[in-house]
């Protein structure tokens, strides 16, 4: 091992569904094996009092509900020199941002038999609408080589390879025939960021858009396409208003459906 | 239109076809060419007869592509799908470099893959004019790209002539198609008219005539000849996509500022696909990576496309932000500065660029807008707003 200076890594976790730590779990046999490198810490939602700092990473996954996960994420950014999101919750607000357009409480009320212990914000938001974020790793869930690749990257103090252009350069590039043109199926890859290698569209699935509007989506357009494609609005919407629903790009592309 | 590679020529059945796989892979070739996958006719690796589309065409027209029953038994009945031979000779993700760290030293860990002999079957006249344009580019006086090169020169092209075309074939605008008249080892017309089903076969080179030889070809005559000139020829007259170039360079150069721009831009996704799928479109990426314990680094190349913005990114930032300036790139360099830079355009009419777009744009449309109302001396003014 070459001198580098142990990197602390501290991970925290929102509301979420823990599909990205997941991803870390499985990128941990590569982590773990550089033990004298990084260091991992794990902290749960509950243990806000295991906080102790700084960490050179703070990766966070999952968005903010509830007042008291408002407050944590501002203690947690004091305690991390970079702050890294993981994830469509921590980078977008996650699929709970649905309840963004609804009445939260009028929910509340109808689902839990004593609503009164439900303390809940009425918006689920990113992490970014909070504090400010370094970086933001797609995906729902996260790639793990990206996620080991922003690490890679931070250890020697290079630039990741994180693209942000189409899901269709991936889509070309793994030689997929394009469902949408060869079958007529709504995809959103022309509109997402690549990232996932085009996984969808290679099994004849049109993309969901995991990994969020990619760096300049032409939602109007692809909408006109997808209406051609013979998609009424309501359907065009419900595939903006997946995990990404709540990012800039879709959450308009979704409204203008209405 | 007589000028064409002199060599032997005969007639085969459609067995031979099977015959002239196994003949090529004897010779050590890896044979690649059309075969059904995922509703689409795709390159992939030949092993018989069988792989080929026999029985399939498809309909094409802008944004939209359907693999379809052509209700004979052709084997060449369709014109061209999704992918080109670019994927072959040019492939979408190469590792460069491979080094690793080793006791305080750098070590070059390159394992080069023996190079692949490659005999393509099927080549599409306009895609033989569009291995031409890469041979340009790739294979300079001054500088050469040794990936291309190795894999070019072991090649074998076996040409198919179209006795059909689909909607979004211009091939006759560039001078590419729907004939080959160069560049080729064997050159292939399939006869299917009048109960006859053959192929007349073209042999370009040495090698092409040896090959041909071990078919046992039989003779053809001047009537066969003909016959096959006027499939092609019909096949001409069926074109009716059209790409005007008359001093085309000259109007892209003159119209920058034309307000068509604006409209493409406002329609195109950025999202890439006409570069990845046209023939020609060559440009990469080089990305750097190590792992997580710094100890090893790869250096891998992959397609790009000057629909993104890490395409022009210099420091400060991408160059071209706006998708206007973007479609305007790409059109541009392909008709027009392509010439300047490898002497002939960039553009040899296969239409894919139409097909595969998911919005359907037609680079033929746009510059038949632009043509129609071309630019007043105004629209030459300095760009003084700093809009790319
Ligand atoms: S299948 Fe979807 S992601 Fe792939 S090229 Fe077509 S539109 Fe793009
Ligand atoms: S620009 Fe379009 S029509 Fe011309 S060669 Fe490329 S893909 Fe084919
Ligand atoms: S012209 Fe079509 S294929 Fe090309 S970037 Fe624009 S939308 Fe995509």
């Amino acid at each position: 091992m070459n001198s580098r200076r142990k990197l602390k890594i501290g991970v925290f976790k929102f509301a979420s569904c823990d599909g990205c730590q997941l991803s870390l779990l499985g990128a941990e046999d590569e982590l773990l094996g550089v033990a004298d490198a990084v260091d991992i810490a794990y902290f749960p939602e509950a243990s806000s009092a295991m906080l102790k700092g700084p960490y050179d990473i703070g990766l966070v996954e999952g968005s903010i509900t509830t007042h008291d996960d408002a407050g944590r994420i501002q203690k947690v950014r004091k305690q991390c020199r970079t702050l890294i999101t993981i994830g469509a919750c921590a980078t977008a607000g996650g699929i709970q941002a649905l309840r963004n357009w609804v009445d939260t409480e009028e929910y509340v009320s109808a689902v839990y038999a004593t609503p009164g212990y439900i303390r809940t914000l009425s918006m689920s938001t990113p992490i970014a609408g909070h504090v400010p974020v370094d970086f933001e790793l797609r995906g729902c869930p996260i790639n793990k080589n990206h996620l080991l690749e922003v690490i890679s990257a931070a250890l020697i103090g290079r630039k990741p390879n994180i693209p942000a252009y189409s899901v269709c350069v991936e889509c070309k590039r793994r030689e997929n025939v394009c469902i949408a043109v060869a079958r007529g199926v709504a995809c959103l890859g022309p509109v997402t960021q690549a990232g996932c290698g085009a996984i969808c569209p290679a099994y004849g699935r049109g993309c969901y858009g995991c990994y969020g509007p990619m760096e300049t989506p032409n939602t109007a357009a692809l909408t006109a396409q997808l209406r051609v494609l013979g998609n009424d609005g309501n359907r065009i919407r419900r595939a903006y208003r997946g995990f990404n629903a709540w990012a800039l790009e879709f959450r308009k592309a979704g409204e203008e459906c209405e | 239109m007589s000028s064409r590679q002199e060599g032997p020529i005969g007639l085969v059945d459609p067995p031979s076809i099977g015959r002239l796989i196994s003949a090529l892979e004897r010779r050590g070739w890896l044979v690649a060419g059309p075969t059904v996958r995922d509703g689409a006719i795709v390159y992939d690796r030949l092993q018989s007869i069988d792989d080929l589309p026999r029985g399939w065409t498809e309909d094409q027209e802008a944004g939209r592509y359907r693999l379809e029953h052509s209700g004979d038994n052709a084997l060449f009945g369709y014109n061209l799908g999704p992918q080109s031979w670019k994927k072959y000779l040019h492939p979408p993700e190469v590792r460069l470099l491979e080094a690793s760290r080793e006791n305080g030293l750098l070590k070059i860990l390159n394992q080069a893959e023996p190079l692949p002999r490659y005999a393509f079957l099927g080549v599409r006249p306009c895609e033989l004019e569009a291995i031409q344009v890469l041979d340009r580019v790739l294979i300079g006086d001054r500088f050469s790209d040794p990936i291309y090169e190795g894999r070019r020169k072991n090649l074998f092209l076996i040409a198919v002539n179209c006795s059909r075309t689909a909607p979004t074939c211009f091939c006759t605008s560039m001078g590419t198609g729907p004939r080959a008249r160069r560049g080729y080892d064997l050159a292939i017309t399939e006869i299917l008219e009048g109960g006859r089903h053959e192929f007349l076969i073209e042999a370009g080179t040495a090698q092409g005539a040896a090959v041909l030889e071990e078919l046992h070809p039989r003779k053809a005559g001047p009537d066969d000849s003909g016959l096959a000139e006027k499939l092609t020829q019909r096949a001409a007259n069926q074109i009716r996509r059209r790409l005007d170039t008359e001093s085309l360079r000259d109007l892209m150069y003159a119209n920058w500022e034309h307000p068509r721009w604006d409209q493409v831009a406002s329609r195109c996704l950025s999202c890439g696909n006409c570069t990845m799928v046209c023939p020609t479109c060559f440009c990469t990426d080089v990305e750097d990576t190590s792992d997580v314990r710094g100890e090893r680094a790869e250096r891998w190349r992959r397609w790009d496309s000057c629909y993104t913005l890490s395409f022009s990114h210099i420091h400060g930032g991408s160059v071209r932000w706006s998708v206007k300036s973007r479609y305007r790139q790409w059109l541009t360099h392909k008709l027009a500065s392509w010439i300047e830079q490898f002497g002939g355009s960039g553009c040899v009419g296969c239409g894919r660029c139409i097909t595969w777009c998911p919005v359907g744009i037609d680079l033929t449309e746009e510059v038949r807008a632009i043509r129609e109302t071309p630019a007043r001396a105004s629209t030459r003014r300095e760009n003084r707003n700093g809009e790319p």
